[in-house]
């Protein structure tokens, strides 16, 4: 999904070029908060993991492949804020270095594969962890499903941009239905992989994980024979009080953010089935995003292309997106479960599980 | 004079439930040498992370030359307390040696002449001075270890903890830090399971066993001890009797 | 073991382009990528003039020519992309060898293919004359942010460990008849990665624990300090330079 320079015209170019600025800007700010001086390097070490899993290839139906995002990882492991920094480096480091993605394409690039990515997976994770049971499994499934939903959602990010900005002249239709048809696909691997990352991390060292965070139980010594509780303060390994002051804004950020999605996709729901032009998409953006903020998932456009009425789409996609994720979701979260069992030293069973 | 270090009632349980230390109390003296012994899980390391305020939450105190190891003052006693961790891998990330050597200073604000001449120094001191702005990777195991040494000596410690200084050393290369770890003027905190090395380096051990001091003395008398050392399933290596070797400096 | 100071796409030489202060090339190629893709895409000349300054750029570098094309191969998937474009592209038609395409899809694809492939051109001679740790200073320079650029170095740093762990792996796979080809295999590399995490996660805490033993509090200490003069930075802005002039007659013309 890495844009090249010319792809996107100059105004909008340097329209994302700002939102990403400010988007960074932000995240500064709250990365503040989320890192103590541990995680630091580990937002490095997330940064390196994102660009290595954004070189894994993923073989997609029909001979393509496309590559995972990382978003939905780092949002979980370091935090939204983090998460945010961690993969706008790994673009800059690659539009820099390696020539992948164009410099001036910079701001389109983090803005649908950094911003958008972290804050919807991070939004959907967090709604799924306030209402599932507090556990790991919630965790796994939480992962999966905030993974899954991150990659088609930047794909319609991507689309918008294209559609708003897009140099070449490809009927918007083409464009969205081959964007989120291959990466609904890829969001299933992408979401594979992170829960199991996250569940392989929660297992062995829940104290890394940001998003987990909450789940960690109260310190108790043993002096002496005798039972002690340990002071309230319980030092570098558990979870910094700001973390927890900081929940009514994610809270709200993410609530916000799921909004935004809610009405972008139900744009593309109406859109798609009448085949509009770039230019009437541009002009019914406002009425249309207004209209149908009920649609809930980026599978929206996608399956159910022949039903006329857009409302109704929207709905059915809905439906059928949720019936798919509930049914991955458990499949996925059995079978994590099951690997733990066996797991007692994941670095070397998983490999030898090959 | 106050002593170097100083621990009382030291106790710790990592996040996941699992407890570490149960109470550890020791002190040593400024310029002693001192081995801490102990078998695999004894909590050495837990111990060791305790000793600059990496781990804390649990209860009892440490002491680092007469400050107590809190928040308020770690920038200190993180200067104060050098760690050569037992992988030079993890302790070199700089790109040259010199720029590894000069983190920690320069972390403690030291700039321009005045950090030179302390990473000129540190590396004299370990003889890597010919090595000053090679990459820390091009370097052989042995002398990266040194270069290890000496980005701690760069801080000019108060007290200098190893952790298994000699593990994956060829005999040369570990005799040879066994030279420059005795020229050093300074405490040395080494812990190993290395029980020949503790023997020639340090006059006083301590054994840790179950998270508690189990045993504290004379190396040569602990080492001597059939049944303690048994207990805490410490071994010497095969043939090696400790009454035949005459201790060193 | 990584400190990074040198990567695979760079190439070390003592040409007065590797000479440059990191900040001032970064800056410069920057600029000339904005001036690229500002130009209008059917002053066709202006972007084989463009080519041209690059290609100048690459011989005071002493970048040879076949480097810089092999290193070009990142691109391919926006070419393929590129020549699909006139057959699905909207809009009037033209018939070429009894093709029927669109053109403005031969446009697109045209303005597509030539920014792109002046701004990959220009990334790569910007990379193979720059050390990676120079280029980490020169961004410090140019102000980004310390957490970015610290986040960037610990990056790179891991990067090494995080591939030489995948790469064992990958051997591990392999040697045992692996290889991925479909959805099917999509859960081996799931645990491929989760696995690879983990490794690479101790690996990291290690390291930290280190440098925060050594007094680390979140900003890497500043050794040395980058400078350039004014001479070195009209020498670097001459590239963007000539691109602009370029850029404004082709607006103009």
């Amino acid at each position: 999904m890495h844009v090249p320079d010319g792809f996107i015209d100059a105004p909008v170019s340097a329209a994302t070029g700002v939102v990403a600025a400010s988007a960074i800007a932000v995240s500064l700010r709250g990365a503040r908060r989320e890192l103590d001086e541990r995680t630091a390097p580990l937002a490095g070490l997330v940064a390196a993991f994102v660009f290595a899993v954004q070189m894994l290839n993923f073989p997609v139906a029909a001979g393509t492949s496309g590559h995972l995002l990382g978003g939905a990882l780092a949002a979980i492991l370091v935090g939204p804020f983090t998460g945010v920094l961690c993969v706008s480096v790994v673009l800059l480091v690659q539009g820099i270095l390696f020539a992948d993605g164009g410099l001036t394409a910079l701001g389109v690039n983090i803005t649908d594969m950094a911003i958008v990515t972290t804050v919807a997976s991070y939004a959907v994770f967090r709604l799924l962890v306030k209402v599932l049971p507090r556990s790991r499994r919630s965790m796994s499934v939480a992962s999966f499903t905030a993974a899954l939903v991150s990659v088609p959602a930047a794909a319609v990010a991507f689309t918008l941009i294209y559609a708003v900005g897009g140099t070449t002249d490809v009927s918007l239709d083409k464009v969205a239905t081959a964007m989120i048809g291959v990466h609904v696909l890829i969001g299933l691997g992408e979401a594979a992989i992170t829960a199991l990352t996250v569940s392989a991390v929660i297992a062995v060292r829940p104290d890394l994980v940001y998003g987990a965070r909450g789940l960690q139980q109260r310190l108790k010594l043993r002096v002496n024979g005798v039972l002690v509780d340990a002071p309230a303060s319980t030092g570098a390994r558990t979870a910094p009080v700001a973390a927890r002051t900081s929940r009514r804004t994610l809270w709200l950020t993410g609530l916000a953010t799921s909004l935004v999605l809610a009405g972008f996709v139900s744009f593309y729901a109406s859109s798609s089935p009448d085949g509009l032009e770039k230019v009437a998409a541009d002009h019914g953006l406002d009425k249309k995003a207004a209209g149908h903020a009920a649609a809930d998932s980026p599978l929206a456009d996608y399956g159910v292309k022949d039903v006329a009425d857009a409302r109704l789409s929207g709905g059915l996609a809905g439906v059928i997106g949720v019936g798919a994720t509930a049914v991955a979701g458990s499949a996925v979260f059995w079978t994590v479960r099951r690997r733990r069992m066996r797991e007692v030293s994941p670095a070397s069973t998983a490999v030898e599980n090959v | 004079m106050t002593p170097s270090l100083e621990v009382a009632g030291l106790a710790f349980a990592y996040p996941d439930g699992h407890q570490a230390l149960f109470g550890v109390d020791f002190g040593i003296g400024r310029g002693e040498r001192v081995a801490l012994l102990g078998p695999n899980g004894a909590g050495k390391t837990t111990l060791v992370l305790h000793l600059n305020g990496i781990l804390s939450g649990g209860a009892g105190t440490v002491t680092v030359a007469g400050l107590p190891v809190n928040r308020r003052n770690m920038a200190e006693i993180r200067r104060k307390v050098g760690i050569v961790f037992q992988d030079p891998d993890d302790q070199l990330f700089m790109p040259t040696v010199r720029e590894d050597v000069a983190f920690g200073p320069a972390a403690a604000g030291l700039r321009g002449p005045e950090l030179e001449e302390r990473v000129d120094r540190a590396l004299a001191q370990v003889g890597m001075g010919a090595f000053k702005d090679r990459p820390p990777h091009h370097l052989s195991f042995g002398q990266r270890r040194r270069v290890a040494v000496a980005t701690v000596l760069a801080m000019e410690p108060e007290i200098l903890v190893l952790d298994e200084p000699s593990s994956n050393l060829d005999p040369a290369s570990r005799r040879e830090l066994a030279d420059i770890l005795r020229s050093l003027d300074v405490t040395v905190l080494m812990v190993t399971h290395d029980l020949p090395y503790a023997l020639e380096l340090c006059p006083r051990s301590l054994i840790l066993s179950d998270g508690v001091i189990a045993a504290d003395g004379p190396t040569a008398d602990l080492l001597a001890d059939d049944a303690l050392m048994r207990a805490h399933r410490l071994e010497l290596p095969f043939g090696f009797d400790p009454r035949s070797v005459t201790m060193g400096a | 073991m990584g400190a990074g100071h040198a990567h695979r796409l760079y190439r070390h030489g003592h040409s007065p382009v590797h000479g440059l202060p990191p900040h001032t090339k970064l800056a410069a190629v920057f600029t000339f990528v904005v001036v690229v893709v500002s130009t209008p895409r059917e002053a066709m000349w202006a972007f084989g003039l463009y080519a041209v300054l690059l290609g100048v750029v690459a011989r005071y570098a002493r970048v040879p020519v076949g480097f810089l094309l092999k290193r070009l191969l990142i691109e391919v998937p926006f070419v393929a992309f590129a020549v699909l474009m006139p057959f699905v592209a909207e809009g009037g038609r033209v018939d070429v060898l009894g093709l029927s395409l669109s053109v403005n899809g031969l446009w697109g694809a045209w303005n597509v293919l030539a920014k792109g492939t002046l701004g990959v051109a220009a990334s790569v001679l910007l990379a193979s004359t720059t050390e990676l740790r120079e280029l980490l200073l020169g961004l410090q320079r140019l102000k980004l942010p310390p957490l970015l650029v610290q986040i960037a170095s610990f990056m790179i740093r891991y990067g090494d460990v995080i591939t030489d762990e995948m790469r064992r792996m990958r051997i591990a796979r392999e040697s045992r008849g692996f290889e991925a080809r479909g959805v099917r295999h999509w859960g081996v590399l799931a645990k491929s990665a989760g696995a690879l995490f983990i490794r690479s996660y101790e690996r990291g805490e290690r390291v930290h624990l280190a440098m925060v033993s050594r007094g680390y509090t979140g900003t890497m200490p500043v050794i040395d300090e980058v400078t350039a003069t004014r001479a070195q930075w009209s020498y670097a802005f001459a590239l963007p330079f000539a691109a602009l002039v370029v850029c404004l007659l082709g607006w103009f013309l």
